[in-house]
């Protein structure tokens, strides 16, 4: 079971507050939304909680059933799928998975490749470079990453940007597999997507 | 407060003494006087990098803040003192040696030093984010203090020097001075710390003021 | 879990073995610092190479176009990563020791590149002479190992920063002075014909130096990383 907790997580950018005592605890199994205009604060609230940005005050904690996670061991728990999250343009897809496997917990098998490429939507593509790749086609490639590891927890920035019909419904088909395994946050301006999510969390008042 | 008295005097005392009592390397004469101002620039110019250095690396241990400001602070009034220290060093050099700058171990440890001071400041003009300035500023200063035993033990067997003409350094680095002279230079040396701790104090309380307005807003 | 060591190493390779491959495939980091090695290099034998200007300022000229190389390219490994955006999931995935490693080795590789390409170069465009190699080469590779040593944790420090390239210049340059001078003092000494006798403090400072550096940087990267 595991659980992420902010306390009190407050960002400010010179004069400018971007985020003002947010708290929130999820853990296994729920799923929540942060919604608000643009530049509302949405992914750096995500960044924040995924320790890619130090809040000015307050803290964000990571836990496995009652035992606290450092940095390390969060990190590699995470799926993670932003626009600002680029993989390697010059590497194939196939190169890419297996760096950030190597990087994380270990090797991924030829067979988990063709699997999760399969997943995607993106079978026989393997061997192509990212670089070559449309926005669409790389959108699917950061699931493939992300899921890569089974991951605990699975955070979305404009899950479906970039994305076609038949990608919107992978990315649909995706979420209700591991939403129970997972901690879902999604940060999002779409409606249609809050509605993926049990909570909500509204920002940019 | 009675201390700020006794430093007006103790800093009139060794600034009269430096002028009026006999100039303190008789070779090099009267221009051997800058001796008095220069040595202790020098000497605060390194003690306010450790002190940078020491409150950086209490900002990576606690993370606050206000730790990252001191450093910052101790570092300005360095940077200062360095630029004094290299201006002063600088002029006697001309008076005695012939020309401005030399590249003797100790002029280039000073130069050095002006290096680090406004790498430091050029990086943190360069980080928005706070904390993050904070943590790399914090980072480069200690890091850049491991340079300075290299320099400090380096040079002086690298590069012949022009200090030792003085005769107040020896070649086995002792100090060989007359006591007057030493007197008046401990005088000096005295004054300009305590001038330098006053100055941090009077920074910090500055820092906390105007921290907490920026906290209300 | 398994042994930290082996993940350690393991990961570490990864990381360089990537930074090799992206390097092969696009060639930006090496294009520029061996068009800027090359470029320098000439300008130095054209002017004043064959006007038997002696050890003393050909050695100096000689860092020079090495030094200015490193200030060049080494900041690239962790520049891309930022430029790219690449970063952030790195950062979020891979330890800080692992990348480390990985990105020195990366930049020791590549300096060690140009350097193999300058060095013959050089004795070829200028009047330099080498009567004992051994001496002369020690002192390169030990000066590219502490160039890399002070320089890597550097470019980490300026890949999220404004004005990254006068940046990784200008920090770059008060930790790498102490090295200098004692690489050109050392290579002065080996292009007059000196031999390891004469230079044997230089060599001891020049093992001192690296060692220091990497230890500094291996216990100070994490707070650049995870920043």
């Amino acid at each position: 079971m595991f659980r992420i907790a902010a306390e009190n997580l407050t960002k400010r950018y010179e004069h400018r507050w971007v985020l003002k005592d947010i708290s929130l605890s999820l853990s296994t199994g729920e799923s929540m939304a942060v919604t608000g205009p643009n530049g509302s604060g949405k992914s750096t609230l995500l960044k924040t909680l995924l320790h890619l940005e130090r809040p000015t005050k307050g803290d964000v904690r990571w836990f496995e059933d009652d035992r606290e996670l450092d940095q390390s061991e969060s990190g590699r728990l995470v799926g993670f799928v932003a626009p600002y999250v680029q993989l390697y343009d010059q590497l194939s897809a196939e190169e890419n998975l297996k760096f950030f496997a190597s990087v994380g917990h270990g090797n991924v098998t030829g067979k988990r490749i063709d699997e999760l490429m399969e997943m995607v939507g993106l079978e026989g593509r393997a061997h192509d470079l990212v670089g070559g790749y449309s926005s669409g086609m790389k959108q699917r490639l950061k699931y493939a990453v992300a899921l890569q590891e089974h991951p605990k927890f699975l955070f979305l920035d404009e899950p479906t940007s970039n994305l076609d019909d038949s990608g919107r419904k992978i990315v649909r088909d995706i979420v209700e597999v591991v939403r129970a395994e997972t901690v879902l946050i999604i940060a999002t301006n779409e409606p249609e997507e809050y509605a993926i999510a049990q909570q909500q969390c509204q920002l940019g008042d | 407060m009675w201390w700020k008295a006794l430093l007006f005097i103790i800093m009139t005392a060794a600034i009269v003494a430096a002028f009026v009592t006999e100039a303190p390397q008789q070779q090099i004469g009267e221009a051997s006087r800058i001796f008095y101002f220069h040595i202790p620039q020098a000497w605060i110019s390194v003690l306010a990098f450790a002190m940078s250095m020491i409150y950086s690396i209490g900002y990576l241990r606690k993370r606050d803040i206000l730790t990252d400001g001191r450093a910052a602070d101790t570092a300005a009034i360095g940077l200062l003192v360095c630029i004094l220290a290299a201006a002063t060093g600088s002029i006697f050099a001309k008076v005695t040696w012939g020309s401005f700058w030399n590249w003797d171990p100790r002029e280039s440890s000073i130069f050095l030093l002006l290096l680090i001071y406004g790498a430091y400041f050029a990086l943190r003009g360069a980080v928005q984010d706070e904390n993050r300035r904070a943590t790399l500023s914090a980072v480069y200063s200690i890091f850049a203090f491991l340079t300075v035993p290299f320099l400090v033990f380096v040079l002086p067997r690298m590069v012949p020097s022009l200090h030792p003409s003085d005769s107040v350094v020896d070649e086995n680095m002792k100090f060989v001075m007359g006591a007057e002279v030493w007197r008046i230079l401990l005088t000096s040396l005295v004054g300009f710390s305590v001038l330098y701790l006053w100055m941090f104090n009077i920074s910090g309380r500055i820092r906390k003021l105007s921290r907490a307005r920026f906290e209300e807003i | 879990m398994p042994s930290s060591n082996a993940n350690l190493v393991t990961r570490s390779l990864a990381i360089l073995a990537k930074d090799i491959r992206l390097e092969l495939r696009s060639r930006h980091a090496l294009n520029a610092i061996l068009l800027f090695a090359v470029s320098t290099l000439s300008v130095v034998s054209f002017s004043v190479g064959q006007s038997g200007l002696g050890p003393h300022v050909l050695a100096a000229l000689y860092w020079v176009v090495i030094f200015f190389s490193a200030i060049a390219g080494l900041s690239h490994s962790f520049v891309r990563e930022e430029e790219t955006g690449t970063g952030l999931l790195l950062r979020l995935k891979a330890d800080p020791d692992p990348v480390y490693l990985g990105k020195f080795f990366f930049n020791l590789m590549l300096l060690m590149f140009i350097a193999a390409v300058v060095t013959p170069l050089f004795f070829a465009f200028t009047d330099a002479t080498l009567e004992q190699p051994a001496p002369f080469l020690t002192i390169t590779c030990l000066g590219i190992l502490g160039l890399c040593a002070s320089t890597t944790i550097v470019a980490a420090i300026i890949a999220r920063a404004a004005s990254r390239g006068a940046l990784f210049a200008v920090l770059s340059f008060p930790l790498l002075i102490p090295v200098l001078l004692v690489l050109v003092r050392a290579s002065q000494k080996v292009l007059d014909g000196q031999s390891w006798g004469e230079i044997a403090s230089e060599i001891q400072f020049l093992v001192a130096f690296p060692v220091v550096m990497i230890v500094g940087s291996i216990l100070l990267f994490k707070f650049v990383w995870r920043e």
